[in-house]
């Protein structure tokens, strides 16, 4: 048993839809530095469970711990002021801005003095530096020039754009939101790249995918929803992606 | 990873040539393909070329188009126009259309003039009315389409109504003649001469406010936000834009914008008369489309409106010095605008 104190951790977290019971009392922890991925079926609350996570959803009972401090988030914005990043499967990027207006996109940085303050003028070159540093230090060797239009790249490089942002900001977690989703197999392959590169700078990662080989390629734990519940916590070594289909359809139980 | 930056190079370059890249190669095949992504970066250069051509070869054509007070004329009848456009390329840029420009601009102007001569209200007190006027109908635009979703299309098209009727009702059909007016209300049609050439305190007007909204637009993160919300809605919104806030404000400045091509109407016809712009909110999509800014929302400078509206009024002065009749510079406006739309689809064909 892990004895560190997990980063995010969420315990007996309940949802309901009138009289559907989306989570049903769910736990989860994410721990420094590791990659978690939640797998489950439709319906099994995979989503409401991220979207009470990253703050799209006030659970109704349950508690969420961000270092061990009780949170409580009204709203995705709160959540991403407290450290937790979304990327959500639609891509929350603007084509037609550059690279860089993307990374800073609704948190831009004004020039020091007069002209910041009362004329809100942006510091475009800085933003423009520390982009290419941050993007350099993330490792992201397929972004070149930040000036270049989102619209221009590749769906993987697009996908590093909204990863980069997510990163940018000193944030404490991460969630994915089926990243290699819509791409094929080369881009999906640097994008497993970027996790673990997140994972080695420390960053705790949760992802949420379909593909069992990606989530069996990248993940330390595999977080298993069922019914609303978690049914399971298997990690690639004990168990095989067949065992955690099984587990997820509840054809075999955990053991 | 990278493998496709070490594919085998199709041929050894010869000596003294420099090689291009792999790169480069994918990235620019065709000269095709290469103006469309110049045109890309910089939607304002189409519009640009359009105009210098446009002036070269109407100077060709009649030597009087070069003329001082030909100029001054051109630069006089394009001020009302490129001061809407303002406004509307606001709006435009957030993936909406306004309707109802010319209408808020009259209707501005209307209040301007009564209250300076019916209710003895000071000039500069009339200019704030008018200013008044134009942000509440802005924000009436801008309160229907952010709180009930309405579609920018049938809310303009409804407050055009409303707000051509509450200025019949108001002013009684009456025009109000520039000799009754205040020196101040007017004074957007007084004049002085910079090189031969007259230049209204209208035309002035007209590019501070360029000056000012291209500011805005390229230089804060309001700008920034205008044009991510015209692009992707959704997508603004999930990086912690407020959407309906960045709307609203969008349609409140183009009513600011509005009431003041309202007062350079006033200082342009010397006069307020209820009947004037009624066809100005088709001018000015007219000077954005041609200008470059998509319709589709989030692409486009503002400086291209004041290129698209300059085209239009050369043109429409350079065909009428040509000896042309008026139908057909209609006629060429209308192919004007399907050709820029046209530049527009093409330049966003090649990059989706």
């Amino acid at each position: 048993m892990e004895t560190r104190t997990p980063v995010l951790q969420a315990t007996n977290l309940v949802k309901t839809f009138g009289r559907v019971v989306a989570l049903d009392g769910v736990d989860l922890e994410l721990y420094p530095g590791e990659v978690l991925a939640i797998i489950g079926d439709n319906g099994a609350g995979k989503s409401s469970l991220i979207k009470c996570l990253s703050g799209a959803y006030t659970p109704d009972a349950g508690q969420l711990l961000l270092d061990g401090q009780p949170v409580r988030f009204h709203g995705a914005q709160e959540a991403r002021a407290a450290g937790i990043e979304t990327v959500y499967q639609t891509l929350a990027v603007s084509p037609a801005l550059d690279i860089a207006s993307n990374l800073y996109l609704g948190r831009e940085e004004r020039r020091p003095g007069v002209l910041g303050s009362v004329f809100r003028m942006l510091d475009t070159k800085g933003m423009r530096q520390r982009s290419e540093e941050q993007v350099k230090r993330l490792g992201i060797t397929t972004l070149q020039d930040t000036t270049q239009a989102v619209e221009t790249l590749s769906g993987g490089q697009r996908q590093a754009v909204a990863v980069a942002r997510a990163a940018a900001f000193g944030s404490k977690v991460i969630i994915l939101d089926e990243p290699t989703a819509a791409l094929g197999v080369r881009e999906g392959n640097q994008v497993l790249q970027m996790i673990r590169d997140l994972r080695n700078r420390g960053l705790p990662v949760i992802l949420i995918s379909h593909n069992m080989q990606h989530v069996f390629e990248v993940a330390d734990r595999v977080h298993i929803q069922r019914l609303g519940r978690r049914a399971a916590v298997v990690t690639p070594e004990t168990h095989s992606a067949e065992d955690a289909v099984a587990i997820m359809t509840g054809a075999k139980q955990a053991a | 990873m990278m493998s496709y930056r070490t594919a085998p190079a199709a041929e050894p370059a010869p000596p003294g040539t420099p090689s291009r890249t792999t790169e480069d190669l994918l990235r620019n095949t065709t000269t095709g393909e290469r103006i469309q992504s110049v045109l890309h970066r910089y939607p304002a250069l189409s519009p640009a070329v359009v105009l210098v051509v446009a002036v070269v070869v109407f100077g060709f054509l009649n030597d009087r188009f070069w003329r001082p007070e030909n100029l001054s004329l051109i630069t006089q009848q394009v001020a009302v126009v490129g001061a809407l456009a303002i406004g509307q390329t606001l709006i435009i840029l957030t993936a909406g259309i306004d309707l109802s420009v010319g209408a808020i601009m009259v209707l501005s102007s209307m209040v301007m003039a009564q209250t300076a001569t019916n209710n003895g209200v000071p000039a500069v007190l009339a200019l704030l009315l008018a200013l008044f006027v134009g942000l509440a109908c802005g924000a009436l635009n801008g309160f229907l389409v952010t709180r009930f979703k309405l579609p920018p299309f049938i809310v303009t098209l409804g407050t055009l109504n409303i707000f051509i009727a509450l200025t019949l009702l108001y002013s009684h059909g009456a025009t109000v003649r520039g000799g009754e007016l205040p020196g101040l209300l007017t004074w957007t049609g007084s004049s002085f001469t910079v090189a031969g050439v007259r230049v209204t305190a209208g035309v002035v007007l007209m590019l501070l406010m360029y000056l000012v909204a291209a500011y805005a637009l390229g230089q804060t993160a309001w700008g920034r936000h205008v044009y991510a919300v015209g692009d992707d809605k959704e997508a603004a919104g999930l990086a912690g834009i407020k959407v309906g806030r960045v709307l609203f404000s969008v349609y409140l400045a183009a009513g600011a914008t509005f009431a003041l091509a309202g007062w350079i109407l006033v200082g342009r016809i010397n006069a307020a008369s209820p009947n004037a712009g009624a066809d100005a909110n088709l001018d000015s999509i007219t000077a954005v489309v041609i200008g470059g800014v998509s319709l589709f929302g989030g692409r486009g400078v503002i400086w291209g409106s004041l290129l698209g509206a300059l085209i239009v009024g050369v043109f429409r002065n350079g065909l009428s010095l040509a000896g042309v009749d008026q139908l057909y510079q209609t006629l060429t406006v209308g192919i004007l605008i399907i050709v820029a739309v046209s530049v527009d689809q093409w330049i966003r064909r090649g990059r989706a």
